[in-house]
């Protein structure tokens, strides 16, 4: 008997180790493959050591660069003369043409031919916006010479370059650094770069000698500032990316992998990949990895990460992973791992209101209101803003391809009487869900042509909206340089943008937890289309009904006959 | 009395009967709440043991069905209709006045003919529908490796999981209530821990 017990006990023990090792996980961490160590990952030049690192030439010595140089187009002509076609490279990109031939809606869009939510279009407005253009040669604050009659002494090589941070690009002047002492206008320091009421003159020589690959300054110069000021477009692009923690940034964590922009947005003669015009994601097609045949520079997390990027070793971590992995057909690797946007302490500019554009202050200048936080919620030149930081994304389901409004085009309002800018696509069938920040304006349109307006917005005329305030004139005059008719009769319309979000990928402890989306109410409570465990709106009320019924009954039955048998037990023990 | 004792069942058969009891229990707690029906663990922590649990599962099985096909006890479930209502007359009316089960259990005949049927209902029937859209379920990701994206949708594939789910519970509350219906109300429990039937003592 004894023995038939221990063996007994044997038996469970052994069961019980069985179960247990299964469960035998110290700690829950599920990997991220890279396609290689971080260690062997060959980044580009430090920001400050000359362009070729591991090429012998050092551009400080270079004749060509001593200078002196009294005007930037001189400073091209001498990177031309070895880089023989770097400027022709340039100039058929974005960067310089500000127009990219969409070719899954066979739409040419760009800067210049659609419109946004923010400063609504450069045209009739280039000698400002012309500041973050990589091109000189308009320095007339009233004249545009259109980029395709310049030529390529006069692309811009060192706003790209620049490792000196010295370099920049002045308002007014068509996108030309100061070469002279320049006056700063009122209120505009930010983009003139200075809290100096004036500019001093750049040494262009100094800042040619020092040459670089682009870092994260550079691009930020121009990106993260869109719209007008730091975080104010993107809300996954601002100033905090120069430096980031790993909090704010796993991969330009200072600190850690420190990746530089075109780690991701890998660049072959000049041409940047990844933009928001030529989305490279394409979640029919699966990954697109780097390196491949066709679009082998494709700027997406899965070039890296492959489509199945979670790894585990240990039973538990395998586990979670396979069932992380299950979630890549459906989601975007951005939706889970960039839980919020604006988190580097810049807050984004969530809504935008024209139509408020106009008051003045007392004593004549426009009038600026801030909140508490001190955010400038008004802006007499602008209208009204409302600001966000952490923001949580909206989710959509995103197919990659978006329809943009080209300049000219009727509105069509949506039930809400929203028009969109751009129209993302996308079904559960083509799709991923994808986290996007939506920046909402009201706009003004012609009441008759129904088109939004282009309207001269900035200038130093008296048709400018920042010098008369009239919105008539503004109208008309961009209209006109638009090629575009107007009524004559404006108002505002309630306008929305989609900006897909990708940057900001914070540290994997951060990512979405599970039951943020597996619950009723969740991250993806609007998301239809694809079955979610524990969303009961997913559930089939039938089943629950019928299921719930004949559980409740069984009990009930159970109950009853186990009633009955206890009184007839207590009846005949008590006879 | 100890001359009445019958062995009824066999060591590895209790194993199997208890982990499996086990097992199945936490498959249901942990599956209504990957359903969403309550909140308790933590749906991650419900999704790692639910499968944990469903792999234990799958190998407790794989033993047992081996068992039952080497000892040539699978025959136990072989259904039968005759006495099924005289089972039927037990216990919806003879039980309540103390009558002895019309069934005497042998160790070649171990399960009442109701019991043979409700036993094959959960193995024809309840255990495929489970393993069989549990499995799918864990796979999900491997659907269109082999071209079934086409035909099935997860959607369809959890409602049957659930419906099962369902049927289990069912089952689950009435086999543990009919446990109490032998001549003591803990005598089959005992005797699935112990292997030995006592006799019914005649009071
Ligand atoms: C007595 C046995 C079982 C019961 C009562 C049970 C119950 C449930 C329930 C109620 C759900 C939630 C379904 C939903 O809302 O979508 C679920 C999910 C699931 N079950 Fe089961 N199940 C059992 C066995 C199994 C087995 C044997 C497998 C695999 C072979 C399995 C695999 C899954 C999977 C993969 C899920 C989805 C959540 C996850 O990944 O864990 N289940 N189960």
């Amino acid at each position: 008997m004894a023995k038939e017990g221990l063996s007994r006990v044997r038996g469970w023990v052994l069961f019980a180790i069985l179960f247990l090792s299964n469960c035998a996980f110290a700690t829950e961490t599920v990997v991220l493959d890279t396609i290689a160590p971080p260690g062997s990952i060959s980044l580009p030049a430090k920001a400050n050591a000359p362009v070729g690192q591991r090429t012998p030439q050092d551009h400080s010595n270079f004749k060509q660069l001593q200078g002196p140089f009294t005007a930037p187009e001189q400073v091209t002509k001498a990177c031309l003369s070895c880089h023989t076609d770097a400027g022709k490279q340039v100039m058929s990109t974005l960067h310089w043409t500000w127009k990219a031939w969409n070719p899954k809606t066979k739409q040419m869009i760009g800067k210049s031919q659609v419109y946004n939510t923010f400063c609504v279009s450069p045209v009739s407005n280039e000698q400002f916006c012309t500041v973050c253009h990589v091109g000189y040669g308009s320095t007339d604050p009233e004249k545009f010479i259109p980029f395709e009659q310049r030529t390529e002494n006069q692309v811009d090589c060192l706003v790209c370059h620049d490792t000196t941070r010295d370099y920049r690009k002045m308002p007014f002047l068509g996108g030309n650094p100061a070469m002279e002492k320049i006056a700063v206008k009122p209120g505009c320091n930010e983009v003139y770069g200075t809290d100096k009421p004036y500019v001093l003159p750049l040494d262009l020589s100094k800042i040619a000698r020092k040459v670089s690959a682009p870092s994260r300054a550079n691009c930020g110069g121009c990106h993260f500032y869109g719209g007008g000021g730091d975080g104010v477009k993107h809300g996954d692009l601002d100033s905090s990316l120069l430096n980031p923690t790993h909090e704010l940034d796993v991969h330009m964590d200072a600190k850690g992998l420190n990746f530089p922009c075109q780690q991701c947005h890998q660049t072959s003669n000049h041409k940047v990949s990844g933009s928001h015009y030529n989305i490279d994601a394409n979640p029919k097609e699966g990954a697109i990895m780097s390196g491949s045949g066709h679009n082998g520079n494709a700027a997406t997390c899965q070039s890296c990460h492959s489509q199945t990027p979670h790894h585990g070793n240990k039973l538990i971590e395998k586990q979670i992973a396979d069932t992380l992995n299950t979630h890549t057909r459906a989601i975007a690797c951005e939706t889970c791992h960039i839980p919020e946007f604006a988190r580097g302490g810049k807050p984004t500019k969530m809504d935008w209101n024209y139509a408020t554009a106009g008051k003045l202050a007392p004593n004549g200048s426009p009038l600026v209101i801030e909140d508490e936080k001190g955010r400038n919620t008004y802006w007499g030149v602008k209208g009204s803003f409302l600001w966000g930081d952490n923001v949580v994304p909206e989710y959509r389901w995103f197919n990659g391809t978006e329809r943009w409004m080209h300049i000219g085009d009727k509105i069509q309002p949506d039930k809400n009487g929203v028009v969109s800018i751009n129209d993302i696509e996308g079904t559960p069938q083509d799709g991923k869900i994808w986290p996007f920040k939506i920046s909402r304006n009201n706009q003004p349109y012609d009441t008759e042509n129904k088109v939004l307006t282009v309207f001269h917005s900035f200038g130093f005329d008296p048709e400018s909206f920042t010098m008369a305030y009239d919105w008539q004139r503004a109208i008309t005059a961009g209209m006109k340089v638009a090629n575009l008719p107007y009524s004559g009769h404006y108002d505002f319309v309630r306008t929305q943008m989609y900006w897909p979000i990708a940057h900001m990928v914070a540290p994997k402890t951060k990512a979405l937890a599970c039951a943020q989306c597996h619950v009723d109410n969740g991250r993806l409570a609007a998301i239809d289309g694809v079955y979610m465990p524990s969303r009961s709106k997913d559930h089939q009320s039938w089943i629950e009904r019928i299921g719930m019924l004949a559980v409740v009954l069984t009990l009930a039955g159970v109950l009853i006959h186990g009633l009955i048998r206890i009184v007839v037990w207590l009846r005949r023990k008590s006879n | 009395m100890s001359a009445d004792r019958i062995y009824l069942y066999k060591r590895y058969e209790r194993f199997w009967h208890w982990s499996q009891a086990v097992l199945v229990i936490f498959m249901l707690f942990t599956g209504f709440e990957v359903h969403g029906t309550y909140h308790l663990l933590g749906f991650k922590t419900a999704v790692v043991y639910h499968t944990l649990t469903a792999w234990t599962l799958l190998t407790l099985w794989a033993f047992t069905i081996f068992w039952q096909f080497t000892t040539g006890e699978w025959t136990q479930y072989i259904p039968t209709i005759k006495k099924v209502d005289a089972m039927i007359r037990y216990y919806s009316i003879d039980i309540f006045k103390h009558a002895p089960s019309p069934y005497k259990k042998t160790s070649a005949k171990k399960h009442n003919p109701l019991q043979r049927l409700a036993y094959l209902a959960v193995l024809a029937m309840i255990s495929p529908l489970i393993w069989g859209s549990g499995l799918l379920y864990l796979f999900f990701s491997s659907w269109s490796d082999f071209g079934l994206d086409k035909y099935l949708s997860l959607e369809g594939v959890a409602m049957l999981h659930t419906a099962g789910a369902y049927m289990m519970l069912v089952f689950v509350i009435a086999h543990v209530y009919l446990t109490t219906t032998g001549h003591t109300p803990l005598a089959h429990i005992k005797t699935m821990i112990t292997g030995w039937e006592d006799a019914e003592d005649e009071h």
